[in-house]
């Protein structure tokens, strides 16, 4: 099957998936125990009050009917409107939503870095010191919550040293950049913990194998060995992992945005629960599972391109 | 397990004047040991007891306010700990705290667990229409980001703990399902199984009498995995509002309850991290402990 053909399958896939993900959030207000209209109305639900929210949420209609609505609606780009703001949920949502794919991609390009630096210092001196302390570092950052070592990096890092903003995004390019870093270094550290470990022990394994050997038999140097023989082809599984971690990093971003006061799709989200604003809700969870499935769907695409022996079945 | 026993044994006539650690290495792998596991085990045990014995350990009661003595710092006379900006005891609360965050961790885990990986043997023993449902079923939900899924769902149920471990429940027994189920594909077409079968054991005995015992390892070593991320999540929960509500001592909500005073008192936030990293590092431990033995 060639790569084409795959894509196609592969999307006629993710329509099912999407499907599915509708469902879920959908049947999340009408399945789940509790009434959404009691609480999002809390102290102030009479039966009148709860009534009228039912008629204008919708939910006194049949459920097809709903689900349909509700389809057609995101189809169309429409998410209904938000109960705090009474403005249209997509607006809100989708100018938010470059911000939070700033930051992700900015962690992710961070991520590389300290993976390739640290999974190949460790590969390369494996056992001794060096590995040691990377293993134990990183197992630190892991077994941390990334909204407390967020905090931790402004209180020495922005606080007492004074070389970062404490908190927001910045008004152009460079500032967006100059902002984003301690968020972006919080979220990558902690992504890169599980990469390193995957690429470390992906180089070791490749190291023994043949076609490694062959390589420094006819004389070529280590460095060459290493980064262009041997990380090609160990990177392919720390790819996989790192689409697997990505729904991860997504609502990672979305925490750390409430830390450093970035206005993405994080910040709506959270102040969007405490103020029980569900239609902003709802619209966030579909949003971040598409970016989720979107990610999966490159990564497994990105195998062709990383290693040309690997065709689609 | 045997393959350790077996390299221990051989190794040891050869090997007559080891080292010190070396030999300490090999007493711990006749025990079932290794010293990643010990570690964790003695950290875990630790953290354990100082949870049973919170009121023997603490001076204060965690949620008693005193306005006279608001920010005091780390190794005050009064307080090992310091105090919060409503005086309260840190280390009381910290101490307190582990109760509720193991807690978390455990009840979080325990369901998705149980649920997982009878249904991991289910669909990898009897395959068909259930399979492929769960199959379905899982790639929709790993579509979505664990934290945010649960996230909406408690902003459905609202906010506490219960609603919590209801959060968990829902999407927490993926990764025991998907871990079992492989397992169980690996072992159904076994000679025992066979053997089960042929002398007419029921298809429920041969599941959970023949073929639990066999793959049930795997996913009980991913349980510790799984607390850790349950705790962490949790704390990440009462971080944004949606956990044990204040003035329940609460590692998470800590954090949160400090981030307005990260001037006045850097401590409120940063200690309560540093417990939740000793929780965290004493389950990776004992994680990766038991992932080596196998």
């Amino acid at each position: 099957m060639g790569r084409a053909t795959y894509i196609r399958n592969r999307l006629f896939l993710m329509v099912f998936v999407l499907f599915g993900v509708t469902i879920l959030v959908f049947s999340m207000v009408h399945f789940l125990p509790g009434d959404p209209a009691a609480t999002i109305l809390g102290d102030r639900g009479t039966v009148q009050n709860i009534a009228e929210l039912h008629e204008q949420l919708g939910l006194n209609r049949p459920l097809p009917e709903q689900y349909w609505l509700f389809v057609s609606g995101l189809v169309r780009g429409q998410m209904g409107t938000s109960l705090m703001f009474r403005q249209p949920v997509s607006e809100m949502v989708l100018s938010r939503v470059p911000i939070t794919i700033g930051l992700t991609v900015y962690t992710m390009l961070l991520a590389a870095v300290f993976t390739l630096v640290f999974g190949l210092l460790a590969a390369v001196n494996k056992g001794r010191w060096v590995d040691q302390t990377i293993r134990v570092a990183f197992l630190f950052i892991l077994t941390t919550p990334n909204f407390w070592f967020g905090i931790q990096l402004i209180l020495v890092l922005s606080l007492a040293l004074k070389w970062f903003p404490v908190a927001g995004f910045g008004a152009n390019f460079q500032e967006h950049v100059w902002y984003l870093f301690l968020p972006a270094l919080t979220l990558s550290l902690q992504l890169s913990a599980v990469l390193i470990r995957n690429l470390r022990s992906q180089v070791i394994l490749t190291m023994r194998s043949d076609f490694v050997r062959t390589a420094r038999a006819k004389g070529l140097p280590d460095r060459v060995v290493l980064l262009q023989h041997t990380v090609r082809n160990a990177l392919l599984s720390t790819v996989t992992i790192f689409g697997l971690q990505f729904g991860f990093l997504v609502g990672g971003a979305l925490v750390i945005e409430t830390v450093f006061a970035i206005p993405g799709i994080g910040q709506l989200l959270f102040s969007s629960i405490s103020a029980r604003d569900y239609p902003v809700v709802q619209a966030i969870t579909v949003v971040s599972a598409v970016m989720v499935i979107m990610v999966n769907l490159i990564v497994d695409v990105s195998y062709s391109f990383l290693d040309p022996r690997v065709t689609y079945e | 397990m045997s393959e350790t026993a077996l390299s221990t044994s051989l190794a040891r006539p050869s090997a007559a004047p080891v080292l010190q650690e070396l030999s300490f290495t090999m007493r711990l792998q006749k025990i079932g040991l290794n010293p990643t596991l010990l570690a964790g085990l003695v950290l875990l045990t630790i953290v354990v007891v100082a949870a049973i014995s919170a009121p023997l350990l603490t001076p204060y009661n965690p949620i008693e306010q005193n306005l006279n003595e608001t920010f005091q710092p780390p190794f005050s006379p009064k307080h090992v700990l310091g105090t919060d900006n409503f005086g309260q005891d840190i280390w009381s609360r910290i101490v307190y705290g582990t109760r509720l965050d193991l807690q978390i961790g455990l009840i979080s885990v325990l369901f998705p667990f149980i649920f997982g990986s009878l249904m991991g043997i289910a669909t990898g023993y009897l395959g068909g229409w259930l399979d492929t449902l769960f199959m379905r079923v899982v790639d929709v939900l790993m579509a979505f980001p664990f934290l945010i899924l649960v996230v909406a769902i408690m902003s459905v149920l609202g906010p506490g703990l219960t609603n919590l471990y209801i959060g968990f429940g829902i999407v927490g027994w993926i990764p025991y399902q998907r871990i079992t189920r492989g397992e169980t594909l690996a072992t159904r077409n076994l000679e025992f199984v066979h053997a089960a079968r042929t002398i007419g054991c029921s298809t429920p005995r041969i599941m959970l009498r023949h073929i639990l015992p066999n793959v049930i390892g795997p996913g009980l070593v991913y349980v510790f995995t799984g607390m850790v991320l349950a705790i962490l999540i949790g704390a990440t929960l009462s971080f944004v509002g949606l956990g044990p509500q204040p003035p329940t001592p609460e590692w998470g909500a800590m954090i949160a309850s400090g981030r307005q005073f990260l001037m006045r008192g850097w401590w409120i936030t940063a200690l309560p991290g540093f417990a939740l990293l000793i929780v965290g590092v004493a389950l990776s431990l004992i994680g990766d402990g038991l992932a080596d033995k196998r």
